[in-house]
């Protein structure tokens, strides 16, 4: 069962991401908890890819395609704006840092790798996609 | 996402009904900004109707944490949902934040 839905790159759209998502994962018989962890990992790659990247410029568009087979979802993000957007290696932010710096942002890639079972970045021609994948129990 | 202040004496409960995202968190963020609200002894935040968070909510709550420290005004989650609950204690700030069931706990706090 494959899904997909394409964007313009501005944050009022992360909502409809967020709905999108939601409706392919009810019809899976899945937790709340696991449904809200995968839009998650969805609603963050995105904004990154929206802000950082494309930095809000809505005439560049995302199209965001999912699939399910044998209990596996695969996720795939693919940015069509020129700017190749490859986010570093995973660390773990220091939060007591953060508090005493006042520091807003620095936590999305974080919370994705811990949410997806696998994390991809990688470039096809000169745009960037994004690859995630969870096992649903 | 929609942000209603209730003062009462020395506290301020901020109910959060919605979705707080990348787009959302510039409202929360301009009410706890307010210079004023920094006079109140406790900022309590009733979740029970914030049905989301990503990091971009998260991250209001953390850039303002430390000025509040600071200035002795206690800030209090409470009725807090389970998913979402399970998004703060993902990144452990569960450890960092109070938050309690209810809002009888949350006066106490």
């Amino acid at each position: 069962m494959k899904s997909s839905l394409r964007i313009a790159c501005s944050r009022s759209h992360l909502q409809e991401v967020r709905d999108f998502v939601r409706t392919y994962l009810m019809g899976l018989d899945l937790p709340e908890i696991t449904i809200n962890q995968v839009v998650l990992a969805i609603d963050e790659v995105v904004a990154n890819f929206i802000i950082h990247a494309n930095g809000e410029d809505e005439t560049q568009f995302l199209d965001l395609e999912l699939a399910v087979a044998q209990h596996e979802l695969n996720v795939e993000i693919a940015d069509h704006g020129d700017t190749i957007f490859l986010p570093g290696a995973h660390q773990s932010p220091d939060l007591r840092a953060y508090i005493k710096e006042g520091r807003k942002g620095g936590m999305g890639m974080a919370l994705v790798n811990r949410l997806m079972d696998r994390v991809e970045f990688f470039t096809r021609g000169n745009h960037t996609v994004c690859h995630l994948s969870k096992h649903l129990a | 996402m929609k942000v209603t202040a209730q003062p009462s004496a020395d506290t301020l409960t901020l109910l959060l009904d919605g979705e707080l995202d990348a787009s959302s968190a510039i409202v929360l963020d301009t009410e706890l900004a307010k210079p004023d609200i920094l006079n109140y002894r406790k900022v309590l935040v009733d979740c029970a109707k914030l049905s989301y968070i990503s990091s971009a909510g998260l991250g209001v709550f953390i850039s303002h944490l430390q000025r509040f420290q600071d200035a002795n005004v206690k800030l209090v989650f409470f009725n807090m949902q389970e998913k979402v609950f399970n998004v703060f204690e993902i990144l452990g700030l569960d450890a960092l934040m109070t938050i309690v069931p209810s809002a009888a706990e949350a006066e106490a706090a």
